[in-house]
């Protein structure tokens, strides 16, 4: 079986809040240059699912991502992590966009690939918070979606899924192929192995500009505008409760909660 | 009349109007009276009309009920379907959903559907003056930044943070009515087969309806500390809340997690233990009326945005916090 895993490469979402910076005029957040290009987590858990069916069925893993001058550092930790194919949509034209427009290129790209039984996605992006692209590209391949996956088994021509909801999870079966978002429920992601590094420096990935998947560039625009961004202002507020020792102080906050009425 | 009226696509607890329903009908109405327009409502399932009825009390002018018992079971393909052929028909201004586990999904599958845009998990909504476009305000980066979206076409779509609106109120009398709206919605096998659901939930209060929730990070190193939150979470009659790393660590249930991606709470008083306060937490707790932080480092990002803070470990600050307020009674 085949199985194409999109991945989305982010600002490192683990970096402190202030070493991002509000461009209010240009509406974008912009990252200081120490802050490292990363996988979205959330796509990582994406593939270690992806990894965890291929341990059990030999399943052929592609990974797919989108964007322009993609970090190869971080486009190929999936193939040291263990996935077999690299599929990089990589063009001037790529830049901005909205998750419309993101969902339209991978799906586009995937119906190039052609061959697939399984689609993964994170469940949501580090820096969109969106998670709407896996369902994009399932609306528009005309492809059933689970949403939020925690385990996923292949079991003759179906995937039987454990989704996460509020309270628990949901047990589905869903008709292959489809598409499936991955929480981070699934588990940790296994780490990018050195004995890969061989095989991986032999891979060589594809790397498909906007022609190469018969867009045209004029058709890549979003259905959102962004019409403001600004970063929400925290009163700074905080009364830390002092006293001569540490034990004195937790007593006073017990206090002070007591007298606000809080408690 | 084209392109007029917000509505909102309802959910339902236990036959009930669902708490995020409510809130989407007082958001719903403030656009609406803004636009001088209906505030109109849609429930897909079985059995839905208790659920219809409160809708008009909470302020709906019209509830639309699409029920049948196919659709008891809560099913995406067949669900956006059906929205999609009665959102062609009514074709509502604005179209609200609540970014609940189902919202989350029909909204953005419905919004592809259609080709429209669709801003989802925001946490404001307001009409913009000249243009009535429908100004859709979500946090991005976990919360770090907040994005205000717009778009064009109609309908101008939403998914809605619970607790983000204030819920609706009661109205006195009801003027609104029940319409039952009927298609034929086909057969055809589906592809996406219900075999079971299993509740996860831990004893006692749910986070969402706690008071008082005692929340730990990963300065809580362990599941034995977990304990110790559980303990001052009884004495306050509480519950106990977590982190992601704590869940992903498994010192307790992912169903505990606070944030982005776990429960979003507001309660009179969270108390924050060990937690550094990442904008992908914060973005689940920020509501609270009352936050109080308890951690090592006083540069930790938690002290801005909580109101009380103790500087120093929690091992030694909760036992004394605890005696204290049994001594005041």
């Amino acid at each position: 079986m085949n199985i194409i895993v999109c991945v989305k490469e982010v600002a490192d979402p683990e970096a402190p809040d202030d070493a991002f910076c509000l461009d209010a005029a240009n509406k974008v957040l912009v990252a200081s240059p120490k802050v490292l290009r990363v996988l979205n987590p959330f796509d990582e858990h994406a593939v270690e699912a992806a990894l965890q069916i291929r341990d059990k069925t030999n399943a052929r893993v592609t990974i797919l991502s989108l964007g322009r001058k993609l970090d190869r550092v971080v486009a190929k930790k999936p193939l040291l992590m263990g996935a077999d194919q690299l599929v990089l949509l990589e063009d001037d034209v790529f830049a901005g966009g909205d998750s419309w427009s993101a969902a339209y290129l991978l799906a586009t790209a995937i119906n190039k690939i052609g061959d697939f039984d399984l689609i993964l996605c994170g469940r949501q992006a580090a820096d969109s918070n969106a998670g709407q692209v896996g369902l994009g590209i399932a609306e528009l391949l005309n492809l059933p979606s689970v949403v939020a996956a925690r385990k996923i088994e292949i079991l003759d021509g179906n995937a039987r899924v454990e989704r996460v909801i509020g309270d628990g999870y949901e047990v589905v079966e869903v008709t292959l192929p489809a598409l499936i978002t991955v929480s981070n429920e699934v588990g940790q992601p296994r780490y990018p192995a050195i004995k890969n590094i061989r095989i991986v420096n032999q891979i060589q990935p594809t790397i498909w500009a906007s022609r190469d998947i018969g867009v045209d560039p004029s058709h890549i625009e979003g259905r959102l505008t962004l019409s403001a961004l600004f970063q929400p202002v925290h009163e700074g507020t905080c009364e830390i409760v002092e006293g001569e020792t540490l034990q004195e102080a937790s007593e006073h906050l017990a206090v002070r909660l007591r007298s606000e009425r809080i408690l | 009349m084209m392109d007029r009226n917000v509505m909102i696509v309802g959910e339902l607890v236990e036959k009930q109007l669902s708490p995020v329903s409510r809130e989407l009908l007082g958001g719903g109405r403030r656009l609406a009276d803004t636009l001088g327009e209906a505030l109109e409502a849609v429930f897909i399932g079985e059995e839905l009309a208790i659920a219809a009825s409160e809708a008009c009390v909470f302020g709906a002018d019209t509830a639309y009920i699409i029920d049948n018992a196919k659709l008891a079971q809560y099913d995406a393909e067949l669900y956006v379907k059906i929205l999609a052929r009665f959102i062609e028909e009514k074709r509502p201004r604005i179209l609200l959903f609540g970014h609940t586990f189902q919202g989350a999904e029909l909204g953005p599958r419905l919004a592809f559907r259609l080709n429209r845009g669709i801003a989802t998990d925001c946490v404001d909504l307001s009409v913009e003056p000249d243009t009535n476009k429908l100004l859709r305000t979500k946090p991005i980066y976990g919360g770090m930044a907040m994005a205000i979206f717009t778009s064009e076409d109609f309908p101008q779509m939403a998914t809605v943070r619970p607790k983000a609106l204030p819920p609706a109120e009661r109205r006195t009398c009801s003027q609104g009515n029940s319409v039952p709206f009927n298609l034929d919605f086909g057969g055809g096998s589906p592809r996406i087969r219900f075999l079971e659901r299993v509740t996860e939930e831990v004893a006692g209060i749910k986070l969402e309806d706690a008071d008082v929730i005692v929340s730990g990070g990963r300065g809580i190193q362990g599941k034995e500390g977990f304990r110790e939150l559980d303990g001052l979470a009884k004495l306050l009659k509480g519950t106990v809340g977590a982190s992601r790393v704590a869940c992903d660590s498994g010192w307790v249930p992912s169903t505990l997690q606070v944030g982005l991606t776990g429960k979003i709470v507001a309660p009179k008083l969270y108390i924050a233990v060990g937690i550094s306060g990442a904008s992908q937490h914060m973005t689940g707790c920020s509501r609270s009326q009352c936050i109080v932080a308890i951690n090592k480092d006083p540069a930790a990002p938690i002290f801005k945005q909580a109101h009380f803070g103790v500087v120093g470990d929690w091992k030694v600050v909760l036992p004394a916090f605890m005696e204290k307020l049994k001594s005041l009674g």
